[in-house]
């Protein structure tokens, strides 16, 4: 007979084996489109894992930042680059053995982490309850993101504060000559700036 | 509740099978959810009439009067002939994209009404984050459209797509930022606590919405976000017809181009009821008394939806499109700095009135 819990790991089953599949397709599909694409559906269906976890907020924010902001502009930058596939190719190429060695350095770190990590006691006590019963997901994650960790938060806030001013910077050219409208300046003109009554005498209009 | 006993009462004495909680749960849910889509159809096949109506009467016109009488059954008479039509696919284009855009318009378009209030109580998945689900899967929306516009492989859905990506990403910041004031304002992130805690005991009840509350500045600059994101005229730069022939859906015809426009209508709908719940109290009647109370909350919903729907139809029948540097001017450097000072003013206001610690 099939139980609850049954169907529960059947959505856990589906949703990580078509994360990783896609996952897999971000980096091995040909046209650079598809790869976003296949990105937004790991995204998805990580997010899919997380509400699986009872993470119901972490869920909501990876689809509203990642799937709705971020993705979008990937997808906006790579649709408008005019990138030369077999150019790429031949690169990736190139690149292979440095790219190979990061992947398998970066394996072993995730490994050793996995495997070698020690929590201390009192940080495992806690790992117990994810999500306590009698408060929202939402509020719990408020009441210790904006307690204990308030410097780290206003930190990361500055960061992203540095990256946006910087990121401004490198853009912004001033162009001469360029006539912006100025709503302001329109609305207040008056019919006095605007027009001048020329009263011009019969038979001495040019 | 009902729904998961009759399913299994159906499955232990038709089938002599015991179904247990999770697949009856799964199955009432289902049941809920395929009720509403139907009449969300339905619903959505009025409101199109109705916005042709609105559009003819403010140019003098007549409007839709063939079909049916007074030309009700006009909306039906046009599904048919999408759903008849012949299919037409570019053959440049990208099939499966091509294909998966308008079922990504209409699916996001359904998925959004699982978690709005009809009543007390009425909803399909009473979850906890409601709000921040709405809100996500309205910014999803995007999706159809950058698809539709890239998998046509055609110039005009390419530039619209670009404009689309563009526009909605600039009117979602502020819509966030205008969800955020009306959540700080309720406490909660759950679309019933949010109604309810527009709820008051005097008789003139319509004095606890948060229109007129300390977030009144907030429903302008909702409601044109809204019209922004949902690509409503005067923000329809997405299928401008003078610059982009129709945009996005130049290449579509036939069924596709039917999800379109039923996407298009079905979120400007879960719009107004958005606009209905955070502002205008939900499924709560005006006036605390006898006959106002009577009447059941999905009504008053109904009622309200309705009345922004108007002025969503209105909207479009008066005022002349923008121009692409005016709307990005007034989302980020009029809603975004307006809705941001809003909630250091909210969170304040909570702060000093709510919690006399």
């Amino acid at each position: 007979m099939i139980s609850g819990a049954l169907l529960q790991a059947i959505a856990f089953y589906a949703f990580s084996a078509i994360l990783i599949g896609s996952a897999f397709a971000v980096i091995t599909a040909r046209n650079p489109v598809h790869s976003v694409f296949f990105l937004i559906l790991a995204f998805f269906n990580a997010a899919g894992l997380f509400v699986l976890l009872g993470a119901e907020f972490l869920a909501m924010i990876l689809v509203i930042v990642y799937v709705g902001a971020v993705a979008v502009l990937f997808l906006f930058v790579v649709m408008m680059l005019d990138v030369d596939f077999a150019e790429l190719k031949r690169g990736a190429q190139e690149y292979f053995l440095v790219g190979a060695g990061v992947g398998v350095v970066l394996l072993g770190e995730l490994i050793a982490a996995t495997y070698l990590w020690k929590f201390s006691p009192a940080a495992s006590a806690t790992l117990g309850a994810p999500t306590p019963t009698h408060i929202s997901n939402t509020e719990a994650i408020g009441r210790i993101l904006y307690t204990d960790y308030v410097y780290y938060f206003q930190i990361a806030g500055l960061v992203l504060l540095v990256a946006m001013i910087g990121a401004i910077v490198l853009t912004l050219r001033r162009r001469p000559g360029v006539r912006r409208q100025n709503i302001g300046q329109q609305n207040a003109r008056t019919m006095a700036d605007a027009m001048t009554v020329v009263d011009v005498k019969p038979g001495q209009g040019a | 509740m009902a729904l998961i006993h009759a399913w299994t009462w159906v499955f232990k004495h038709w089938f002599g099978i015991d179904l247990p909680y999770a697949w009856g749960w799964t199955l009432g849910q289902v049941t809920v959810l395929g009720i509403l889509e139907f009449l969300m159809l339905l619903l959505v096949a009025a409101v199109i009439l109705l916005d042709r109506k609105i559009w003819a009467a403010v140019q003098l016109r007549r409007g839709p009067n063939v079909v049916g009488p007074f030309g009700l059954l006009q909306t039906i008479a046009d599904a048919f002939k999408f759903l008849l039509k012949e299919v037409v696919v570019p053959a440049g284009a990208n099939k499966v994209i091509f294909f998966l855009a308008p079922l990504v318009t209409a699916t996001l378009a359904f998925a959004g009404w699982a978690v709005v209030p009809l009543d007390n109580g009425w909803v399909a998945a009473d979850i906890n984050v409601g709000i921040l689900y709405l809100f996500a899967v309205s910014s999803l929306g995007v999706y159809g459209i950058i698809m539709a516009g890239w998998a046509s492989n055609s110039k005009y859905p390419f530039l619209s797509a670009l404009r689309a990506a563009a526009q909605m990403v600039s009117y979602e910041v502020s819509i966030g930022f205008v969800i955020i004031t009306v959540l700080l304002f309720a406490g909660s992130l759950n679309l019933s606590n949010i109604v309810r805690a527009q709820e008051t005991s005097s008789v003139f009840a319509f004095a606890g919405w948060n229109m007129f509350s300390i977030l009144f500045p907030m429903l302008p600059i909702f409601f044109v976000s809204a019209l922004a994101e949902t690509n409503r005229p005067p923000f329809d730069l997405v299928e401008a017809e003078s610059e982009l022939v129709a945009g996005f859906f130049v290449e579509y015809s036939a069924t596709p181009f039917l999800l379109f426009f039923l996407g298009e209508y079905i979120s400007v709908l879960l719009m107004c009821a958005m606009t209905s719940i955070l502002f205008l109290g939900g499924w709560l009647p005006p006036l605390n008394v006898a006959p106002f109370t009577l009447i059941p909350g999905v009504i008053w919903l109904g009622l309200k939806m309705l009345f922004v729907f108007f002025l969503f139809a209105m909207v479009k029948a008066m005022v002349p499109r923008y121009r692409y540097d005016q709307l990005m001017r007034l989302g980020w450097k009029v809603f975004l700095p307006t809705s941001l000072l809003w909630v250091v003013v909210t969170a304040g206001y909570v702060l000093v009135f709510r919690h006399h610690a």
